[in-house]
């Protein structure tokens, strides 16, 4: 098709004329690489230190993905409870939005100090960031099931059970989807955040840890090099999961298509 | 069939907020019949329905099924609601299937079942087709497809063919006459067209504006099927402007 052709090409042009000109004005403009590496240059480092950054990059996929996956699972459960019982939303929902609006940066250093491992904290910070749009997406989507198809559901006598599996989350999957297509994005800035936090040092440390040591040596082009892999990581879960809601609601939901 | 007629005595309605919706309503259905309720928008008509499905309750006299022996069981319903009311995610065989599944039966169990049902309203083809796929027309016939494949004994209907265009209302209209005397279903049929009342039923109840009360009661006396003769007959004409009236008289501000 055209139009899905275009919508790639386009794109990719512009970002390699935006690295052409980058690449011309540093070489041109003979900017110290200490100030600005050009992209050549970081595309040097970045297959020179690999190695080394390959190790930290897959620690922070692990802390994003494992956070994603908290998040999914305790956002829909919690999700789950809250839409069945009004006592419990009304009890609960304001320390989610509590959660959601304290930035990471300022309850990061009470986690990393009472909890004793530096994964499990910064597990914790990613997942405080990513879970609040799935719950209240979650919420929502369980709340948007057509009131004609409930009534339908209870003329038929449909267990609670029933209801659940035919009715509510077949309608809230693609808010729960669009949930998590936020906290995707999320949660790789959250753990990215929290290790800037914990100042991380060691072997299991992630590409942030490995961003700020580059800076503490002012080796700029690592620095870069480093970043263009959190933003890989970033593309790649966008990518993840607009795949993953063409496959499972594509056919049926509008504007998932 | 349903064993027993529909009872409704000086059956009430008021909301929690106080308004009223419905007033003295006396009916009896009996088993078989085609009854319209025919009324102005927001006359408490759908809320009758309602009450009927067991969806919502009356606050005032009562609401009950007589056999021969006396009270009976509620039968076996379906509602038919003004949108077809599909799960868009689900193809027309699975919409379906729904009532079948939700009482415990396998696809393979009903598959023949629903098969039949699809044939009986024009949509054998179709089976897999997402509701997305199909025409206004044709997304109603699955809901009618749905209600019918539970074999019930009374059929709930509100406005549902409200939303379609002239010439599919009335091929609707026809069907519809097809599958309830073969199926010797008992019809409920809500609606606000004079002329859709007058051709499908036996019996046409007039509600007021609200709160609703019964105005007037008209018996359609022609034998059916009735097709595009009965609609050209100067009797229809001269049934449909004696209810239009009567319709007239109930809206108007008291």
């Amino acid at each position: 098709m055209r139009s899905a052709s275009v919508r790639v090409l386009v794109p990719a042009l512009v970002l390699i004329a935006a690295l052409l000109g980058w690449e011309m004005l540093v070489r041109f403009a003979q900017i110290p690489h200490y100030i600005l590496p050009a992209p050549s240059l970081i595309g040097m480092t970045l297959w020179a230190n690999l190695g080394s950054l390959a190790q930290s990059w897959l620690f922070t996929i692990k802390i994003t993905v494992g956070a994603l996956l908290l998040a999914a699972l305790l956002g829909a459960a919690l999700a789950a409870l809250f839409a069945s019982s009004w006592l419990i939303e009304v009890a609960l929902f304001p320390f989610a939005i509590v959660l959601q609006v304290t930035p990471i940066v300022a309850i990061a250093p009470l986690i990393l100090i009472y909890v004793d491992s530096t994964t499990a904290a910064l597990l914790i910070c990613a997942w405080i960031v990513a879970f609040f749009p799935v719950l209240s997406n979650t919420v929502v989507g369980l709340r948007s099931a057509d009131p004609n198809l409930r009534d339908l559901f209870t003329i038929y006598r449909a267990s609670r059970w029933q209801r659940l599996r035919l009715l509510l989350v077949p309608s809230a999957l693609p808010y729960f989807l669009a949930g998590l297509k936020i906290a995707g994005g999320l949660s790789l800035i959250g753990a990215v955040v929290a290790e800037f936090t914990a100042g991380a040092a060691g072997r299991e440390t992630g590409l942030a840890s490995r961003i700020l040591e580059a800076s503490f040596r002012t080796e700029i082009p690592k620095m870069f090099a480093a970043l263009v892999l959190v933003s890989l990581t970033g593309i790649g879960i966008f990518l993840l999961f607009g795949w993953l809601t063409r496959l499972l609601i594509g056919r049926w939901h509008q504007g998932s298509r | 069939m349903m064993r027993g007629s529909l009872v409704l005595e000086a059956l009430g309605k008021q909301f929690d907020a106080g308004t009223k919706a419905l007033e003295q309503v006396s009916l009896r259905v009996e088993p078989g019949a085609f009854v319209s309720l025919l009324g102005p928008s927001g006359c408490g008509k759908s809320t009758l329905l309602r009450i009927v499905a067991g969806l919502e309750s009356s606050t005032q006299g009562s609401l009950r099924f007589e056999g021969d022996g006396g009270e009976s069981q509620a039968p076996a319903l379906s509602f038919v609601f003004q949108e077809p009311t599909l799960m868009p995610w689900a193809s027309v065989f699975d919409n379906v299937w729904l009532p079948l599944r939700l009482a415990g039966r396998s696809r393979q169990q009903c598959a023949a079942q629903i098969q039949a049902v699809l044939a009986t309203v024009g949509l054998a083809e179709f089976s897999k087709a997402l509701p997305h796929e199909l025409s206004g027309g044709m997304k109603m016939r699955v809901s009618i497809a749905r209600a019918l494949v539970s074999q019930p004994s009374l059929l709930l209907m509100d406005e549902p063919f409200a939303a379609l265009d002239e010439i599919t209302r009335e091929r609707l209209d026809d069907d519809l006459l097809a599958w309830w005397r073969d199926q010797a279903l008992t019809a409920l049929f809500v609606t606000h067209s004079v002329f859709e009342a007058v051709y499908l039923s036996q019996q046409v109840i007039v509600l007021s504006a609200r709160p609703g009360r019964i105005l007037a009661r008209f018996e359609i006396d022609a034998p059916y099927p009735r097709g595009d003769a009965f609609r050209g007959s100067p009797q229809y004409a001269a049934l449909c402007a004696q209810v239009a009236a009567a319709l007239r008289a109930g809206s108007e501000p008291r």
